[in-house]
């Protein structure tokens, strides 16, 4: 089965459609979100619209830690998503925070698990920045693959036979084989708000018959959504963090 | 793992035969199945009690890299095993057997070093095309088919440079075999494909003076001294040794990898015209440098923590193409030749470090004999040659990458593409002749090229009845598949 993979949305609508056409072109067999579907951007409505339809047509989709404040809790956040995420709220209607608020935090298929944040203990939405931070996430489970999302910067890593975590260095474009003699754990680079300086949408690409995975980029029009980023009154940092990629 | 290899178990329809080899990591095994019916050999990794890191990651390399890689130069990977229950890799046996005891027998006859040299260059030169670096080759790593090609096997220490490196923070994995690891190999670079041809370097060496440059070294402070001490010359042990070959070899071992060959195709290149090697210092050398000058090489070279590797592997190949240039040196083509020049040293500017290779055609009769002399009674061979070598000589390049060669067949667009496939030629620039009429019932050489080389082919026409000329450079019609 081929899954397309895509998280930290982030209300970007110019890139949750380019990565939808890209997918399209590439064809998969199902589409996994995982989480931020909304937060910093300047179109949660739209992008909480387009995710529904996608769920209800089988896709799967969690919670990510916006999403979760989106949807009423109470997170801990950066002044810069709190101001995001009160002019945010404002634009939500019902249908958009029950939709948010019904995720899961996480969901297993093909022996994949799909979480936001750190496998283990989703909710206390932990950063998985390096192979040491990726430890707790594969005792958590015993999952051969685990994809995960929230920091915005692309990571992989693997669990070897005698349960050594390692970090591994990889190209994006070309597919990585997830070889079976290990367990293997993806941070998907983020749709909407990339951070690793390329102003492109992340997202991945996995195949489980072929057991690879392949991290992509696509290309989207970034000055608009800047523009609509400005025009809305969000803060200016996040219109340059679009146009730097960082 | 819960099983362990022996004759006659039975594992995913495959039966193990004979035990072929024992070796320090792995055991050899003939295999059989009811599905295939070609000979076949299982690897099986021997792994020690408990956790056996090294052994397990070296096995996990050659899992990943070995079904990747294609073509008459690596083995068939028929299946692979899971560590689950016994890991393995099965493919198809190479019967020829190693070149370990050809190499028992070396200094060998020097006709036999340069073919086997040949085949192995090329056979590297495969390989690296593929993204791989082998980093271990040896003797024992190189097989022969029955056709003669030569086959690598042991893959476990090889970098995909399109795949994670699982052994890039392993440092408990030996980096190499002793006698052929090259200096920044020795200083854990892991990207540079011309590790492998400094190995092919010390082999070449071997076979040619029935040493190796450094002797055996037991430990790695003893191939550490490689980084500032020459090798004896090849010729001061056997003088026989023809100087272009000694210039192959020391030019293959070179410390830097910059002085050496940049690619296995320039090596390949070299062993196959040695009468056009620009021989340097090198060949010439009859004895090691002295003490004084190895000294001020280990004062700087003991401090050296790495050479500069290049960005992928097809970058490498790229940066240094083979670059055929096909003339036609009749009257008729005086014109176009011209333009051909010109756009030659266009070419040159975007690719400063290429080599030209200029080639002409003499077309023979497809039966009989042809003589090899024109009306006069000159050598026809000679006259092309001279004439090759007057028209290139606008050419502003050094020597060793300027080289001339007069081919002769029937076909002219054949011989061109044979001689492009046979020297892992990167790129053709030829002439097409402009007259449509001739073309169409002469046939035209060009559009065969351009329709049936393996690489690209920039063809330069004439612009019919204007003076202007094409607005090249470069115009790509055919891309490599
Ligand atoms: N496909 C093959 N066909 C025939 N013989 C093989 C094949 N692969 C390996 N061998 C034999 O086994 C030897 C060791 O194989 P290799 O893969 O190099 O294992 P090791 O890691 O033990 O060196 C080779 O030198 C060769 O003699
Ligand atoms: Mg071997």
């Amino acid at each position: 089965m081929r899954i397309a993979v895509l998280t930290d949305i982030h209300a970007n609508r110019e890139a949750f459609e380019a990565v939808l056409a890209d997918v399209a072109a590439h064809g998969v067999d199902r589409i996994a979100l995982l989480g931020d579907i909304v937060g910093y951007g300047p179109d949660p409505g739209w992008c909480c619209d387009q995710a529904t339809a996608l769920v209800a047509g089988g896709a799967i989709c969690v919670r990510g830690n916006h999403d979760n404040a989106a949807a009423g809790a109470a997170e801990a956040m950066s002044t810069l998503a709190r101001k995001a995420l009160d002019w945010t709220r404002d634009r939500l209607g019902d249908g958009h925070v029950d939709f948010l608020a019904s995720l899961p935090l996480t969901a297993e298929a093909e022996g994949v698990l799909f979480v936001h944040a750190s496998a283990s203990h989703p909710e206390d939405w932990s950063y998985v920045t390096s192979d040491t931070k990726a430890i707790p996430s594969f005792r958590a489970t015993t999952a051969r693959l685990i994809l995960c999302g929230h920091v915005h910067v692309p990571l992989l890593a693997s669990c070897d036979l005698g349960g050594m975590v390692r970090e591994q260095a990889f190209r994006s474009s070309l597919p990585i084989p997830l070889l079976p003699s290990r367990r293997w754990l993806a941070v998907v680079g983020s749709v909407g708000q990339p951070r690793d300086g390329v102003a492109q949408a992340g997202w991945a690409l996995v195949d489980t018959a072929r057991a690879e995975l392949t991290f992509r980029r696509t290309p989207y029009d970034v000055q608009t959504t800047a523009a609509k980023v400005r025009a809305a009154g969000l803060p200016e940092d996040l219109a340059v963090r679009l146009l730097q990629g960082k | 793992m819960q099983l362990r290899p022996h004759e006659g178990l039975q594992i995913d329809g495959f039966t193990l035969g004979e035990k072929l080899h024992t070796g320090g990591f792995a055991t050899i095994w003939a295999v059989t199945h009811p599905d295939h019916d070609l000979p076949m050999v299982m690897k099986v990794p021997t792994i020690l009690d408990g956790y056996d890191g090294p052994t397990i990651v070296g096995f996990e390399v050659e899992q990943m890299i070995m079904p990747r890689l294609s073509g008459p130069h690596v083995p068939k990977v028929i299946a692979t095993g899971g560590f689950d229950v016994m890991p393995y890799i099965v493919t198809e046996m190479i019967d020829g057997g190693s070149f370990l005891p050809v190499f028992q027998k070396a200094p060998l006859p020097l006709s036999d070093v340069i073919e086997i040299a040949a085949r192995m260059v090329a056979a590297v030169a495969d390989l690296h095309r593929q993204h791989v670096i082998h980093l271990d080759l040896k003797p024992e790593n190189f097989l022969q088919r029955k056709t003669g090609e030569m086959v690598m096997v042991d893959f476990g220490l090889s970098r995909h440079d399109q795949l994670p490196d699982l052994l890039a923070e392993e440092f408990t994995i030996p980096m190499g075999t002793y006698p052929y690891i090259a200096p920044e190999q020795y200083l854990r670079c892991r990207d540079d494909p011309r590790s492998d041809l400094f190995a092919l370097g010390a082999m070449l060496y071997a076979l040619a003076t029935g040493r190796n440059p450094w002797g055996t070294p037991e430990t790695l402070r003893g191939v550490r001294k490689r980084l500032w001490r020459d090798p004896e010359p090849p010729r001061a042990i056997r003088p026989e040794v023809p100087e272009w070959l000694q210039e192959i070899i020391l030019r293959a071992l070179s410390v830097d990898p910059m002085r050496r060959y940049q690619t296995a195709a320039q090596m390949a290149f070299d062993l196959s015209h040695p009468q056009q090697v620009a021989l340097t210092a090198r060949a010439h050398k009859v004895r090691r440098d002295g003490w004084l000058q190895v000294f001020d090489r280990w004062r700087v070279m003991r401090k050296i923590r790495r050479f500069t590797a290049p960005v992928s592997v097809a970058a490498q190949l790229a940066s240094v193409p083979i670059i055929v240039v096909a003339v036609d040196l009749s009257p008729q083509g005086e014109r176009l030749a011209e333009v051909l020049l010109r756009a030659v040293k266009r070419m040159l500017t975007i690719e400063p470090d290429a080599r030209i290779a200029c080639v002409n055609v003499i077309k023979t009769a497809r039966i009989g004999l042809d003589q090899g002399t024109d009306d006069q009674g000159n050598n026809l061979h000679v006259v092309r040659l001279v004439q090759l070598k007057a028209w290139a000589g606008g050419i502003d390049l050094p020597d060793h990458r300027l080289t001339y060669t007069v081919l002769e067949g029937p076909d002219p667009g054949q011989a061109i593409i044979d001689y492009a496939t046979a020297n892992g030629v990167d790129h053709i620039m030829m002439g097409a002749r402009g007259h449509s009429t001739t073309r169409r019932y002469l046939g035209s050489v060009s559009a065969q090229v351009v329709a049936e080389a393996h690489c690209s082919v920039t063809v330069i026409r004439l612009r019919e009845g204007g003076a202007a000329e094409p607005a090249a450079p470069p115009l790509v019609e055919a891309v490599p598949a």
